[in-house]
């Protein structure tokens, strides 16, 4: 008995279906609900969280992700133009800071500004300052690679319009260029933002007090306090109502972004 | 000052002077020795098959070429003296470019009072007013608040003009101002600067429409191969041109399709469309 294509094709789907099946009943029969759900979900646990979990955690993780942001987007902008410099030695100390900063883990620079500075130079470091140094320094380095592209993406009439009006060069660039070049990069702009917001959590090496706790930290302590995994679900839960949003915003961008192309 | 290079005698100098231009790319000579002139108030419409260095004469004239040797004087002012504060000279030279280019992230309006405030300093007020007055000169007042992309192409470049004007410049260049154009479009901006040249605006054209150049120019300059091959009125050039290349183009440009059938064309066409 021969099977045709498109039948063996059938029966490969329905064995791949067939296996999912197998699989969920056996989860459902073997799998302790009720400690799962205690482990995960227990509403006690769950509601003795708020409102700390919402007042100081996600408003920190919201502030120390926009104090990095801020300050990476800044320096980002003025490394990006120092890539793009007509004068040699600025592209070179613009190229060795991007790949140096793309290149270490974030995780180090926190350690080098929360540890390091502070044995070195005998001086600590306001929190708010280290985390937006740490931050900054290595979005910086991702920013301005998408900044220097999003620069460059302006078609170059728009610098000869420009400079044909009578723009001195940086004149063309700030009112002209950059806010051009900041539409084009807005959506990965918003990407890195995501990507900050969740490398805040590594200020979670620092020893925080306990109005310094953010998302991670503050899970993490919960899990201490009550042996329960449910923090910390609550605490992704909450990563994802910054992180979610801001996604769909950056395809909102880039979908308007095709259109006006 | 060093740049003024009026000679004793000529109370009225040149809006444009050239003389002994030249201009590399690389190995590629573009422009091998230009001299001619343009008196005030006057309209030359530059004319010449692709490649022939049109534009590159006309982007030398403000500099947005940097010119390998020779000298380039516009009102007055040597604008090849090492010296000179070019952005001071281009204020002063409106440019319109072939794709218009409009600041799109501005509408009409700011487009035109962009530069006016950042450049001549000019309040928003006083921006507005003669950004407003502009529009109306190229029949488009009501499209102050459009952004570019909201504009037909014909429009664009109305308001390019318009943009250019708003910087009260000396004189205008036009390079092909009406070849990233539907047919359709073409008549109205062809329209405005024909008002332009009536208002005694001193005007460099390169452009490919002969009617225009018949009809508005007052001298008419055909390059080919980065050199002027023969100049004058436009009954002269246009209408009995001296030199066999010179005629060769015409023919070409005159009457595309006898050309399509006749001889190959070399160096592309010259009623040539730019892709959109
Ligand atoms: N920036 C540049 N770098 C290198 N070569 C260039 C550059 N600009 C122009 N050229 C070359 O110079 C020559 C003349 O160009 P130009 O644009 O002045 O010609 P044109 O007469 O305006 O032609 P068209 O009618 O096609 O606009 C061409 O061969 C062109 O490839
Ligand atoms: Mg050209």
């Amino acid at each position: 008995m021969s099977v045709s294509k498109r039948q063996r094709a059938r029966i490969v789907r329905g064995v791949q279906y067939g296996v999912l099946v197998v699989a969920v009943v056996v989860f459902a029969l073997v799998a302790d609900w009720h400690q799962l759900r205690m482990a995960f979900f227990d509403v006690e646990v769950a509601k003795a969280l708020f409102p700390e979990i919402i007042t100081t955690a996600l408003v920190n993780t919201v502030l120390y992700t926009l104090l990095g942001f801020g300050f990476g987007l800044a320096l980002g902008l003025v490394l990006a133009l120092m890539r793009l410099s007509s004068v040699p030695p600025y592209r070179w100390i613009a190229v060795t800071y991007i790949e140096f900063f793309r290149g270490i883990p974030c995780l180090l620079v926190f350690i080098a500004l929360g540890f390091g500075v502070p044995l070195a130079f005998e001086v600590a470091l306001d929190m708010n300052v280290t985390v937006m140094l740490s931050l900054g320094l290595v979005g910086a380095a991702y920013m301005a690679e998408t900044i220097r592209a999003g620069i460059q993406a302006v078609p170059k009439g728009q610098t000869e319009a420009a400079r044909s009006l009578g723009m001195s060069h940086g004149r063309a660039m700030v009112s002209i260029v950059i806010p051009q070049a900041f539409r084009i990069v807005l959506p990965p702009l918003t990407n890195e933002l995501i990507l900050l917001t969740k490398d805040s959590s590594l200020v979670y090496l620092l020893g925080l007090s306990l109005t310094q706790f953010e998302l991670a930290n503050f899970g993490r302590d919960a899990l201490n306090e009550h042996k329960s995994l449910t923090p910390i679900l609550i605490a992704g839960l909450l990563y994802l109502v910054i992180t979610l949003p801001l996604g769909q915003l950056v395809r909102r961008l880039e979908a308007r972004t095709a259109k006006a192309r | 000052m060093t740049a003024e290079t009026t000679a004793p005698g000529t109370a009225d100098p040149k809006a444009i002077e050239v003389a002994g231009l030249r201009k590399s790319f690389g190995e590629l000579e573009v422009l091998r020795g230009i001299d001619f002139s343009v008196a005030r108030g006057e309209v030359v419409c530059v004319i010449g098959p692709s490649g022939s260095g049109k534009s590159t004469l006309l982007r030398c004239v403000n500099l947005l070429e940097e010119p390998s040797a020779g000298r380039v004087t516009v009102a007055g002012t040597e604008v090849t003296d090492p010296d000179v504060d070019i952005d001071r000279v281009r204020r002063r030279i409106g440019m319109v470019f072939q794709a218009f280019n409009l600041f799109p992230h501005l509408n009409a309006l700011d487009n035109l009072t962009i530069a006016q405030r950042r450049v001549l300093g000019r309040d928003r007020a006083e921006a507005e007013r003669i950004g407003r007055a502009n529009l109306e000169r190229v029949g488009l007042s009501d499209k102050a608040a459009a952004y570019p992309a909201q504009l037909s192409g014909g429009q664009q470049q109305r308001v390019a003009i318009a943009r250019a004007l708003s910087m009260d410049p000396e004189l205008m260049l036009f390079d092909e101002p009406t070849s990233a154009l539907d047919p359709e479009l073409v008549g109205d901006v062809l329209a405005v600067m024909r008002a332009l040249a009536q208002d005694g605006m001193t005007m460099l054209v390169v452009t490919h429409e002969m009617s225009f150049a018949r009809e508005v120019a007052d001298r008419v300059v055909f390059m080919d191969g980065g050199v002027i091959v023969e100049e004058g009125t436009p009954e002269q050039v246009v209408g009995a041109p001296q030199h066999e290349r010179t005629r060769t183009f015409l023919a070409r440009v005159l009457d595309p399709a006898a050309a399509e059938v006749g001889e190959v064309v070399d160096s592309g066409a010259a009623g040539k469309r730019v892709d959109r």
